[in-house]
């Protein structure tokens, strides 16, 4: 079959900075790594093994949809795939991901259609290796909500690619709803098509490691993007969010917020914001921001935001970044009002996270991401 | 019977080079339906005096006493305190993000009466306790003292004085930073709180202009830590002709 798909990341500019590894699809280019790399340096690197491994012969994951009308999904080849995508894998475990993966699957949402329902897909782990590469394209001024769901074990790792075709609204959430014992690496790239706005929603609340490149960047000028990232880290956990946000167009907006709560020895969460104000990307605006919450000792949060600015004809461009233990001062506020220590920490807790879930747009995550929050509570107050 | 009975009160900050003494010997009782002003200059203690009694993680009382009805306070914990009947108006109240205003004083409500109020009523009486202190019922819904103006938390303070109804308040310079209709909306607030006629009231500020809205029973003088001076509301009016100088050199 011939590709006559364009091949989009031939017209994306080479990244001049440093901060950034070169997206090849070449295995070569992405040598197996030491674990001194800027990029592989908070990866644990023993659980990592597997998806470092060129020799693997993985599966997939057990994938179940649910298709609303306007939806249509083909399994395509590796060139298609290729030819779809909107950037080469920035990395080893992304590039052996689209390498082995069994299938590659295309969903496209057709031009202008307004699902009535989510797009659910539910990604099964039953354990072992797995790889997947699949492209989610969202056809032009289409409104659509797409929900991805990864649940049970798996030695897993993906190469995911969200192409938002003008005018359209997208709500993309990804839920790294793990059981204990997964490791899950690899790349997502979005791209923001003109005028388009597109809402993601990244929840990891389960796992051994999960480590995630998020690269976002807009194929014309207008794009607005939020992105929004929610993460609880328990004793023995990594959780590592990636961003990069690549302001390569004119009159882009980009606002993200990652919250994350740690508790348990050894708990250990990684957030990297990269942003990148090109040359060119003038009047863009961006913010984004970092929190994280330490509700026992011996827990971990790394927390790198890079603004990176070629141009200062901007809208704004801002970061902020925050860990920190409960806020003594405000448990002192409500509890002199009566309220107990615990209710007044799990209200806190609670404030910490329903500050971004109220901004996730999609009412069933909103419910859901609330009701996981409280039982989260209460699993530290179990362990308190 | 509201009695509030300070003892011989000794109290420092924490600081990060070491703990500070502050408090140095506070004597005060305040009888039922008596509301006691205390005034002082800048840094006298006054604000540590709330702070402590309330059991703030950053004071801590080394010795004396403090009983509300004759429960020891200093013994127990911020919320217990506040059970007991304790309130604190606070000077910088603290916003807390994602918590609503409604949801936490639910919460408040549910300890101090062991019960959950009930919701229907309770959205009521929260709207109507912030509409008689000019706040606009939205702001029930918004995070505790997020984004509020100076003046709206000091309102905010005192529509939950009126609400949760505590047997006792300190209200630490509610006035300061207030607009003159601000000053008499929260001074309305707390007459009709003190009105119940049952109420132990301590009043801190360092201006005699609230005092034009609220009459005091007593007229308290602080400086260096403890009162040095009692007397009726011809004291603050002396205090407004003469300021503080003549306290603040005898202390030195």
């Amino acid at each position: 079959m011939t590709n006559t798909q364009p091949n989009v990341a031939g017209a994306i500019e080479r990244v001049e900075s440093h901060l950034h590894p070169i997206p090849s699809w070449d295995l070569a280019d992405h040598p197996q790594p030491t674990g001194r790399e800027e990029i592989w340096r908070f990866t644990p690197k023993r659980k990592f093994k597997a998806l470092f491994d060129e020799t693997v012969t993985p599966g997939s994951l057990e994938w179940e949809g649910t298709f609303p009308d306007g939806v249509t999904v083909t399994e395509i080849t590796a060139e298609q795939a290729r030819g779809l995508s909107s950037e080469a894998p920035v990395d080893r475990v992304a590039a052996l991901a689209a390498d082995l993966a069994p299938n590659r699957t295309l969903i496209e949402i057709a031009p202008e259609a307004e699902l009535a329902e989510p797009v659910t897909l539910v990604a099964r782990g039953q354990g072992g290796e797995a790889r997947d590469q699949y492209i989610v394209k969202v056809g032009a001024f289409a409104k659509a909500t797409i929900i991805i769901r990864f649940e049970g074990v798996a030695s897993y790792a993906e190469k995911a690619e969200f192409i938002v075709g003008d005018g359209a609204n997208v709500n993309i959430v990804t839920l790294q709803d793990w059981d204990a014992g997964a490791v899950h690496g690899g790349q997502r790239s979005v791209l923001v098509g003109r005028d388009a706005h597109v809402k993601s929603v990244t929840a990891s609340l389960g796992g051994d490691v999960v480590r995630i490149q998020e690269n976002m960047r807009y194929a014309a000028p207008g794009g607005e993007l939020e992105s929004y990232g929610l993460y609880f880290v328990e004793s023995g956990q990594h959780v590592q969010h990636r961003l990069f946000v690549d302001h390569n167009q004119p009159k882009t907006k980009s606002n993200v917020d990652y919250r994350g709560a740690l508790q348990g020895k050894g708990a250990h969460s990684v957030w990297i914001g990269d942003v990148l104000i090109r040359k060119n990307a003038e009047g863009i605006d961006t913010y984004e921001s970092n929190k994280n919450l330490l509700l026992t000792e011996g827990c971990q949060a790394d927390s790198v935001p890079n603004l990176e600015i070629e141009t200062g004809e901007i809208e704004g461009a801002g970061h902020s970044s925050t860990t920190g233990r409960f806020d003594d001062l405000q448990l002192f506020y409500l509890m002199s009002r009566g309220v107990p220590e615990r209710e007044a920490r799990r209200l806190i807790v609670q404030g910490f996270f329903v500050e971004i879930i109220r901004r996730f747009g999609v009412a069933e995550i909103e419910e859901q991401m609330t009701a996981r929050v409280e039982r989260e509570i209460e699993a530290i107050e179990g362990r308190a | 019977m509201s009695t509030l009975v300070i003892s011989d009160l000794h109290a420092d900050v924490l600081t990060e080079e070491g703990p500070k003494p502050i408090l140095k010997g506070v004597n005060l009782t305040v009888n039922p339906g008596e509301i006691h002003a205390i005034m002082g200059p800048n840094g006298s203690g006054k604000s540590t005096l709330a702070y402590a009694i309330a059991g703030h993680p950053k004071y801590e009382i080394t010795s004396g006493s403090v009983t509300l009805d004759g429960t020891e306070l200093t013994e127990l914990s911020v919320d217990e305190r506040a059970k007991a009947g304790l309130y604190l108006a606070m000077q910088y109240p603290v916003e807390v993000p994602g918590v609503s205003v409604a949801n936490f004083l639910r919460s408040a409500k549910t300890a101090l009466d062991g019960e959950a109020p009930k919701i229907r009523t309770w959205v009521k009486d929260v709207e109507e306790a912030l509409g008689r202190l000019s706040l606009d019922k939205s702001f029930s819904g918004r995070s505790v003292n997020e984004g509020f103006s100076g003046g709206e938390k000091k309102r905010h303070e005192i529509a939950q004085l009126e609400l949760l109804n505590p047997k006792a308040a300190i209200l630490d310079e509610t006035d300061s930073g207030l607009d003159i209709d601000a000053l008499k909306v929260v001074s309305e607030g707390v007459n009709r709180y003190a009105s119940a006629g049952d109420k132990a009231v301590i009043l801190i500020t360092h201006y005699t202009r609230i005092l034009r809205y609220i009459d005091p029973t007593f007229v308290h003088v602080f400086v260096d830590g403890h009162v040095v001076e009692s007397g009726g509301r011809e004291l603050a009016d002396k205090l407004e002709a003469e300021g503080y100088e003549a306290y603040v050199k005898a202390a030195k």
